[in-house]
């Protein structure tokens, strides 16, 4: 395996006296779609803002992009308009339009004209099929719609990683599919992702691995098949019965 | 009684002192709001710090000047202060007491404003590279803003009509220069006609800050 783009070592994490994460090791390669499955509380959602720094671990590495996240030198900022993050809420922001959403750190922070900007955030735009909700506040689209710009406002900074945090979880049944296949498109350009879901059916069609994890740490991870058909671990297999009956 | 409180001649003879007065009300309200406002978003900025050691000092501030009745802090500035040897005039005196006083008030509501944005909306914003400062000045503050503008309106509103205290320090605002045809004239015709045009000065942003409160309710339901 080439140098992993993202590399994720030994990393602990409390909240006040929960320990969150137990010394978890996650390595990403380029191009690669990980998932990671597992119950509320299992430190999941904690592991993946660990990966861009929204959470600080206390102990381990993580280095993306050969960037070190948790060296005090390192210019978070510019680290993390490599890495696109997607929230389950979408939080975009309601006082803008959707293209402003998309260009607000392209203009703030990437330093690009407004010309240029709105360029590059239509381009994203179009990207997720919504080039024709530019001017529409969020709340004047659907939830599926609000997530793909939230999706654009991520791409359109041109990252090396993407992070999606629940991103269907929010969404009315209906709403899933169109998410879903813009993440599907993403994932066949290229893009390295790392997604945090229940949506089975599109982890067996994409995903390259599945990670499981229970009470901070990982407790299996390989193929979507293995994982899912053949677990070896009885915690694994309790867990994807349970989700498997809904 | 007309003769009295409605005295055309009198109104006539009174109406230069009071325009100039009205002038003075505006000039004075131009003045302090921007005063007050800059103050209050300066309080409400560091109450958005998480230490301790200005935390503290910051509630202890704001709670002091809320609780400190306005007019007794112009005249401590005013006329107590000259007993230690500082000598400041009525505008200056005015200036300041309205910074502190207007500027908790304002501080306190901008607060509750930046309060009320979901933290997801910054880290969002952190998310795609933005600083802490762009984040706050970018996406925070103008959401913050319009969440409590019926409250900052509501404010101003109150802080147009304490301009009237500065006739305390004869500055010649609408109040002082009523008050002063009043006793040129003696006729209390001056001060209905300083009420008269509070009133019209005040009213439409009443009106318009029922509207905006109505369609708060609306847009809540």
């Amino acid at each position: 395996m080439a140098e992993p783009i993202v590399r994720a070592t030994a990393l602990h994490k409390h909240f006040g006296a929960l320990h969150v994460l137990k010394g978890v090791d996650l390595q990403v390669a380029e191009r690669e779609l990980v998932f990671i499955i597992g119950p509320s509380g299992s430190g999941k959602s904690t592991l993946l803002r660990c990966l861009n720094r929204l959470e600080t671990p206390e102990s381990g590495s993580v280095v993306v992009d050969g960037i070190d996240l948790l060296d005090r030198r390192t210019d978070l900022n510019h680290a993390r308009q490599r890495i696109g993050m997607v929230f389950q809420s979408f939080n975009l922001y309601p006082h803008m339009t959707a293209l402003g959403n998309v260009t607000l750190a392209l203009r703030k922070m990437a330093g690009k004209s407004r010309a240029a900007a709105d360029a590059a955030g239509m381009a994203a735009l179009e990207r997720v099929g919504l080039a024709d909700r530019a001017g529409h506040r969020p709340g004047q689209l659907s939830g599926g719609q609000q997530q793909r710009v939230a999706i654009a406002r991520a791409i359109a900074l041109e990252p090396r990683v993407m992070l999606f945090d629940e991103p269907t979880s929010a969404l009315d049944p209906e709403l899933v599919g169109s998410v879903l296949a813009v993440m599907r498109a993403l994932r066949e350009s290229g893009m390295t992702m790392v997604v945090v879901s229940h949506e089975m059916g599109f982890a067996r069609a994409a995903a390259d691995r599945v990670v499981f994890m229970d009470d901070g740490m990982i407790v299996e991870q390989g193929r979507p098949a293995e994982i899912f058909e053949t677990p070896s671990q009885a915690r694994t297999q309790a867990f994807i019965s349970q989700i498997q009956r809904h | 009684m007309i003769e009295t409180f409605f005295n055309i001649g009198i109104l006539a003879q009174a109406w230069p002192i009071i325009l100039a007065g009205l002038g003075n009300t505006l000039l004075l309200s131009l003045l302090v709001v921007p005063l007050g406002l800059g103050g209050g978003m300066l309080l409400a900025l560091l109450s958005t710090l998480r230490n301790p050691w200005i935390r503290w000092p910051l509630i202890a501030w704001v709670d002091f000047f809320r609780a400190f009745p306005p007019l007794v802090l112009l005249i401590f500035l005013y006329a107590g202060l000259p007993f230690a040897g500082l000598e400041l005039g009525g505008f200056t005196c005015v200036g300041i007491a309205f910074f502190l006083n207007t500027g908790a008030y304002y501080g306190e509501v901008l607060r509750a404003g930046i309060e009320s944005v979901a933290q997801g909306q910054v880290e969002a914003a952190r998310s795609t590279g933005l600083s802490r400062g762009q984040a706050l000045v970018w996406v925070v503050l103008p959401q913050a803003v319009r969440a409590v503008m019926p409250d900052l309106l509501s404010n101003t509103l109150e802080v147009v009509k304490l301009t009237s205290l500065a006739s305390v320090v004869a500055l010649p605002e609408l109040l002082f220069q009523a008050r002063q045809a009043q006793s040129l004239t003696y006729n209390p015709t001056p001060i209905v006609a300083a009420a008269v045009v509070y009133f019209l000065l005040l009213w439409p942003v009443v009106r318009l800050l029922s509207r905006l409160e109505n369609r708060a309710i609306a847009g809540r339901g």
